[in-house]
């Protein structure tokens, strides 16, 4: 039942940004970020708020579109692997309509939208698509229910079955540990190293240093551009720390805060 | 008067309106218009555009006064100035630092005065009661025949994109990471709710037409947790209002775009306070078990 990805090997690029810059009406937000992850990564974006880190993932999404440089998924351009569904976001709690009338069984079939006509009626392999997905996150006995009904974690984990559906192979997730309980925590580190070992890209926007040093095979340390990148265990030092964080020592007390700054539609 | 309504029997109430061709028509053209508004109301309740709904629907004010003028469709008027609202208010709020609902309530009420100049101006047979508060008793063929034009085109778009506006109210940044264009989406919603606006405006008028264009939706989003069964409680409900509305506007001599809001209004105050999960007083035992 794994999705079984073109170029699957292990050095192929899934993700290459080429010296990326984006500017709001004149305000630099980010600049000369370059980036490459390959098939079978785990990359966490750590930053401080407003330091490009969703920026950096609005450009990756094709969002916003930068005033220089390039960024391409799977070796194409953003916007056709959109449309070729190699792209998943999950995004944070934050932002979305809980009082919406749907149910899990439906959020997380709109990860298959954009695989199905354009009536989006599911066929069979889009309902099998879903059950799996559900089942990977263990929420199929909840299919039913209305989302807003869900707790925090089982939300987290409701969207991340969307993303799972859409059958991506990269992954962007905004703040994922953010607000989720402990069993949800372990089930989605679980399901991360299983994703890796499919050969999916996961990039990972944190402020938990801890996750990153935990599972995280490489790092990007961003504030307005990318300070460092490579290997978690050579780029997590407390110099580079330092620098990211503008030297106020990160507390890994704080909860998160949310991303503002994300377009509001 | 009243000594004949206690004499008639409920069988005579239903049926003998519909010896007269002008309630025929009133009736059928009502139960369209509130079956297409409420179908639309989904979306303007969901995505939060009851003022937008609003905007366009008084906006629409000196495009009907300029059509009849000039002898034009009043709808392609009434469409023409309900878009260019919705395109000046994106305008002026890109352009400006003034706050969305401020630019939409500054742009709506100029285009109406506008509208209330013109016709007092323009000498012609313009009756502005019947604009501002509709008149289906009195509706025309042609009128009759725009209505259900527009109303096939918005129920078509509505029904092939269902699920796609849905996607967009719900969550619009989803729906541009797997390649749909919002964009698109944006602009279709407030095209079908010009032309929504529009066909409203034939029954209840200008003023209370936004009433349609809402309440139906905030009625069914009450009743229950699916996307699906919301439109077609809305859709019933609306339809439902209409006819009644018509109905009782016939038997009793009152204005008729205001009886069928105030059913609307009364089966929302239904729904606030029987809801069965999310009323005032809502079945307990219904919540416990879930």
């Amino acid at each position: 039942m794994n999705p079984i990805f073109k170029n699957h090997e292990k050095d192929f690029m899934r993700i290459e940004a080429d010296q990326v810059c984006v500017d709001y009406n004149g305000t630099v937000a980010l600049y000369d970020a370059s980036l490459n992850l390959k098939a079978g990564s785990i990359c966490g974006l750590v930053g401080m708020n407003g330091a490009g880190k969703s920026t950096f993932f609005k450009a990756l999404m094709g969002f916003v579109r930068p005033s220089r440089g390039k960024i391409k998924i799977n070796g194409i351009k953003v916007n056709q692997a959109q449309k070729e569904q190699s792209v998943a976001y999950v995004p944070q709690n934050e932002g979305i309509d809980y009082s919406f009338p749907v149910s899990v069984w439906d959020v997380v079939m709109m990860g298959r939208y954009g695989a199905m006509n354009i009536f989006r009626i599911p066929r069979e392999s889009d309902r099998r698509a879903v059950v799996h997905a559900l089942e990977r996150v263990d929420l199929l006995d909840l299919r039913e229910r209305p989302i807003g009904s869900l707790s925090g974690g089982q939300r987290k984990r409701a969207f991340l079955a969307r993303a799972i559906a859409q059958r991506a192979s990269v992954l962007l997730l905004d703040e994922p540990f953010s607000g989720v309980d402990v069993p949800t925590e372990k089930l989605m580190a679980e399901l991360f190293l299983q994703f890796r070992q499919e050969g999916h890209t996961i990039l990972i926007s944190t402020h938990d240093l801890n996750h990153v040093r935990d599972f995280c095979d490489f790092v990007v340390l961003i504030n307005k551009t990318v300070l460092a990148y490579g290997e978690t265990s050579e780029v997590f030092t407390s110099e580079n720390l330092n620098k990211t964080f503008g030297g106020i020592p990160p507390n890994p007390l704080s909860g998160p805060t949310s991303s503002k700054d994300f377009v509001n539609e | 008067m009243s000594e004949f309504l206690i004499s008639i029997t409920p069988l005579d109430w239903l049926l003998d309106p519909l010896t007269h061709d002008f309630m025929r028509r009133a009736l059928m053209v009502s139960a369209l218009v509130g079956g297409v508004c409420g179908l639309l109301s989904c979306y303007m309740t969901l995505k939060g555009w009851a003022l937008m709904g609003d905007a366009v629907s008084h906006a629409v004010m000196p495009g009907v006064v300029v059509a009849y003028a000039l002898g034009l469709p009043f709808s392609l008027g009434a469409f023409v100035f309900g878009v260019g609202s919705v395109a000046l208010i994106g305008f002026v709020k890109q352009k400006s630092r003034i706050k969305e609902d401020t630019v939409i309530g500054l742009v709506f009420t100029g285009f109406f005065a506008l509208g209330l100049v013109l016709v007092s101006k323009i000498k012609s047979n313009i009756d502005l009661m019947q604009i501002l508060f509709g008149s289906p008793l009195g509706i025309s063929r042609s009128d009759v025949n725009q209505t259900l034009i527009i109303s096939f085109i918005v129920i078509s778009i509505l029904l092939i994109f269902r699920k796609d506006l849905m996607l967009y109210c719900f969550d619009a940044k989803h729906a541009r990471s797997i390649g749909i264009n919002t964009g698109i989406l944006h602009y279709l919603l407030l095209t079908l709710l010009s032309l929504s606006a529009v066909v409203g405006l034939q029954t209840v008028g200008i003023i209370l037409v936004v009433a349609m264009l809402i309440t139906p939706g905030a009625t069914a989003y009450l009743l229950t947790d699916r996307f699906d069964q919301m439109t077609l409680l809305a859709v019933i409900s609306s339809a439902f209002s209409s006819i009644l509305g018509v109905y009782i506007s016939y038997w009793s001599d009152i204005e008729t775009g205001g009886s069928i809001v105030l059913v609307q209004t009364l089966i929302f105050l239904i729904a606030f306070l029987f809801a069965p999960r999310y009323g005032i007083f809502k079945n307990q035992s219904l919540i416990n078990n879930d």
